[in-house]
């Protein structure tokens, strides 16, 4: 399955620079893996120590978050648009 | 509070239209008596944004707090579209502080995601509002100039 993945500006550097990128997989997860094969430098802004998604991304596919589908197993298919997100936050605290 | 070192000379002048200024503050008193966030769009030459601003985007802040701020996926997520339809990029984001000055606090700092964005803080504690724009690299602040025209 090809999907469209929509980067954060932080990481289309390690993509030469590139908005978005189109990758293969049959999950979230495999599509990564695929990204980080071609881009090793997302790998650490994307997955965590323990494997899951890293807790500052955010994860879209089309219009939903990864979070509350099957998170890393979400299936994908032909032509979704997968949304990486950074978690922009802060605050007087 | 640490003071702001002095700008570097390549940092950008955040250049707001008079109709943004506007849209930004009023965003900020609607959201009281949370914290309000937004995100700035615009051009980035070799991966620095050059000040310039195509459209403020006010977004929702999913905490409700008016201590802190996430900005909702979602409306970031609808930002980012229309940058990119416009060939532009996040080139920063807003958000105020209701009780406290408009610099960046150390949850901002801490939690600074993108060293080329411009962060600017709005501070509502005084009658009137205050707007003042920074760069957060490496948890240093650098304060920007800003020029509303």
């Amino acid at each position: 399955m090809a999907a469209t993945v929509i980067l954060p500006t932080l990481l289309r550097a390690h993509a030469d620079g590139a908005s978005s990128v189109e990758a293969e997989g049959a999950t979230v997860g495999e599509v990564f893996q695929g990204l980080i094969a071609r881009y090793p430098g997302m790998a650490a802004n994307l997955i965590g120590e323990d494997g899951e998604l890293h807790r500052f991304v955010n994860v879209y596919r089309n219009d939903d978050d990864i979070r509350y589908l099957e998170q890393l197993g979400t299936p994908v298919s032909d032509g979704d648009e997968i949304a990486i997100l950074p978690a922009v936050a802060g605050g007087a605290g | 509070m640490p003071a702001a070192a002095a700008p570097a000379p390549a940092a950008p002048v955040l250049r707001l239209s008079l109709e943004q200024y506007r849209v930004i503050v009023a965003h900020c008193l609607d959201g009281l008596p949370d914290e309000a966030c937004g995100m700035l769009t615009g051009p980035m030459v070799g991966g620095e944004p050059t000040g310039e601003v195509g459209g403020v985007h006010p977004c929702r802040n999913a905490d409700a707090s008016a201590r802190n701020y996430t900005v909702e996926p979602r409306d970031l997520l609808r930002a980012m579209r229309t940058a990119d339809a416009a060939g532009h990029e996040i080139v920063g984001v807003w958000h105020s502080h209701t009780h406290t000055a408009a610099y960046p606090s150390p949850t901002d700092v801490r939690q600074a995601v993108d060293p080329a964005w411009i962060y600017v803080l709005v501070s509502l504690r005084h009658g009137e509002p205050a707007l003042r724009a920074y760069r957060i690299r490496d948890e240093v602040i650098t304060e920007l100039g800003v020029a509303v025209a």
